[in-house]
């Protein structure tokens, strides 16, 4: 993760050109959001298809506080997005039907196992964290995939639905509308993502990337490295469980293969795609991913090869990303 | 009971020498070139599926000796093309390059031989069980560890002793200062890499011959491959050949006893050595980070 300290910070490099830009490019981006459910029809999308794209771009901007922000390669993420769908479909099935609760629930048990895991992987660096996060995201998957009785096994998780949400005198009906939804998603994707913003702009925030771009100085500075890696992980899991909350409330379905490291692979490749030194790109790619993905697999059965060959050329060709490609030619 | 542990102890051991295969080739590519090759699995499938090609033209006997070779010499053209492209990048884009890369040769097989399962025809002779009353010990199943031990022991006879093979270990070490030294590093890696691929397609030429061809055959095999280099100690073939061995025994020993705990308790060993012993049974300290 080395060599690139000479970028500009990435909270702020999604608009290289100071405050003006910057607020301009986050008025559009926020308007093309609220409008999404009017204008997707017209590229041929769906409200689901667009609350896909904000669920996803929520565990790939999570998943990117680790490999962006802190420089470490996790490649198990599916495995607390998917925790936190479990986590939610369980609450609603056998607990109570309660959106809200749901959303707790699923967070805090992809969130609290993620942390427990990072407390063993925290000392790995490079590929080595990798194996390790890939090993430890199929152990979720594993059990998922076997606990029959509790999870549903191979089939998924099914049997429950997304409650309205009652807020005291009103009740919003997010369960019979899919717009509905998609706008329960937006605001719980804009609070989210704030939070994200301010930790990572916080202190903390910084540290981490004091620790990407050099993790021996920060340590010699009096860097907790370790702490500070293992913080920004469970972080990171929280959040992407939250996501995975959404998810499992998006389909009213969770499966084994929402865990699966296949999955976590296309967060890493989201977050590449987009461009991983932008506190926005992770979005962008989840985009372009997502909406590919729905028009490829509906166009041929060969689809894994398509994704796979997007996989390569994202790698070979476009390092970078979208947003830092852009950033580039805004540079020259 | 006792025949029942005895039966399987030695699936134990043979599907521990699928892990010691597949975990060998991986953990070659890893130490040299930091490269996770998550298309390692499907490199075996690639193996068994040329065996199946090539078993009407040369036979069985000549699909063993081609088959690998024609994985190795696979692997080769795609390390030169793809894989070296991303050596001097983070190492995340080597995973994403050989993960599209698994994608896609899952699909091709799929393409070309269909979802459906495929059998491998062996050998008569090797298909008939040792004795009546080890009915549940074929031939086979000799003849498959066998070909395993002569051909981990010829791969660690090659790194001990070949010019080629100290070179590699050296490499794994310091690659700069063996660069340094005016040997070949590209070439190495190249060659490196193709070994690992020469170890896989063996593994699916025999993996075939035992539970048939499938485009997803090498996936369930990938992860505990994973789990053998962390839990032998990542930087030591030794540790990942004691590795692979270990959790294939404890899975086949697990499930004599508790059968739906069978995957789990590779898992399970994972977290033990990682909590007790971070660098691994044999990792050397500070190969980890």
């Amino acid at each position: 993760m080395s060599g690139h300290a000479t970028e500009a910070p990435p909270v702020a490099a999604a608009a290289a050109g100071g405050l003006p830009r910057r607020l301009a490019g986050l008025a559009v981006l926020w308007l093309v959001l609220a409008t999404a459910p009017l204008w997707m029809p017209l590229i041929g999308g769906y409200d689901a298809l667009a609350t896909r794209v904000l669920v996803l771009g929520l565990v790939a901007m999570s998943f990117n506080i680790v490999l962006g922000f802190t420089g470490q390669m996790s490649f198990g993420h599916a495995a607390y997005f998917g925790l936190g769908a479990y986590g939610a479909g369980l609450t609603l099935k056998f607990i109570a039907a309660s959106t809200p609760l749901a959303l707790l629930f699923g967070t805090l048990l992809g969130g609290v196992l993620g942390t427990l895991f990072g407390l063993l992987i925290v000392r790995r660096r490079g590929v080595y964290f990798a194996m390790v996060t890939i090993a430890f995201g199929q152990v979720c998957f594993y059990v998922a995939y076997k606990w029959n009785d509790l999870t549903g096994g191979y089939d998924g998780l099914r049997g429950f639905q997304r409650a309205p949400l009652h807020l005291g005198l009103a009740t919003i009906d997010i369960a019979a509308s899919s717009r509905v939804f998609y706008y329960f998603v937006l605001v719980i994707f804009a609070l989210a993502v704030g939070a994200m913003a301010l930790v990572l702009r916080s202190p903390f925030g910084r540290t981490l990337l004091a620790i990407r771009e050099n993790e021996r100085r920060a340590r010699f500075l009096g860097i907790p490295v370790e702490r500070h890696i293992w913080l920004a992980f469970s972080v990171s899991c929280f959040f992407a469980a939250l996501a995975g909350s959404l998810y499992a409330l998006l389909n009213n379905f969770a499966d084994p293969l929402a865990l699966h490291y296949t999955l976590s692979g296309e967060i890493v490749i989201m977050t590449v795609m987009g461009g991983m030194r932008a506190f926005w790109g992770p979005l962008l790619g989840a985009a372009v991913f997502v909406v590919l993905q729905d028009y490829v697999s509906s166009m041929t059965e060969n689809w894994m090869s398509i994704i796979g060959i997007i996989f390569m050329l994202v790698v070979l060709f476009f390092p970078r990303g979208l947003l830092g490609f852009m950033q580039r030619r805004d540079a020259r | 009971m006792l025949q029942v542990i005895f039966f399987n102890v030695t699936n134990g051991l043979i599907i521990g020498a699928f892990y010691v295969l597949l975990a060998l080739g991986l953990a070659l590519i890893l130490n040299l070139s930091n490269v996770i090759n998550f298309a390692h699995g499907n490199f075996l499938a690639l193996g068994g599926y040329f065996a199946f090609a090539i078993t009407p033209v040369l036979g069985y006997w000549g699909a063993l000796i081609v088959a690998p070779l024609l994985t190795a010499a696979l692997g080769f053209v795609v390390e030169r093309l793809l894989i070296s492209r991303v050596y001097s990048r983070d190492p995340v884009y080597s995973l994403l390059l050989t993960f599209g890369l698994a994608f896609v040769i899952q699909d091709v097989c799929r393409y070309t031989w269909g979802p459906n399962g495929l059998p491998l025809g062996i050998p008569d002779a090797l298909s008939q069980p040792l004795s009546p009353e080890l009915f549940f010990i074929t031939w086979y199943r000799i003849f498959m560890v066998a070909i395993v031990i002569v051909a981990v022991a010829g791969l660690f006879l090659f790194l001990r002793y070949s010019r080629v093979g100290v070179r590699i270990r050296a490499g794994t070490l310091d690659l700069d200062t063996v660069s340094v030294l005016g040997v070949n590093v590209r070439l190495l890696r190249t060659f490196n890499f193709s070994i690992g691929c020469l170890m896989a397609g063996l593994a699916g030429v025999l993996a075939a011959g035992q539970i048939g061809l499938n485009p997803n055959m090498g996936d369930d095999l990938l992860m505990p491959s994973f789990i053998a280099i962390i839990v032998g100690g990542v930087g030591s073939l030794t540790g990942t050949l004691f590795g692979g061995l270990l959790i294939g025994l404890a899975g086949a020993i697990t499930t004599v006893f508790y059968p739906s705990a069978s995957e789990a308790v590779i898992y399970i060993i994972m977290a033990v050595v990682l909590l007790l012993r971070p660098r691994g049974l044999m990792g050397e300290e500070g190969m980890l980070t």
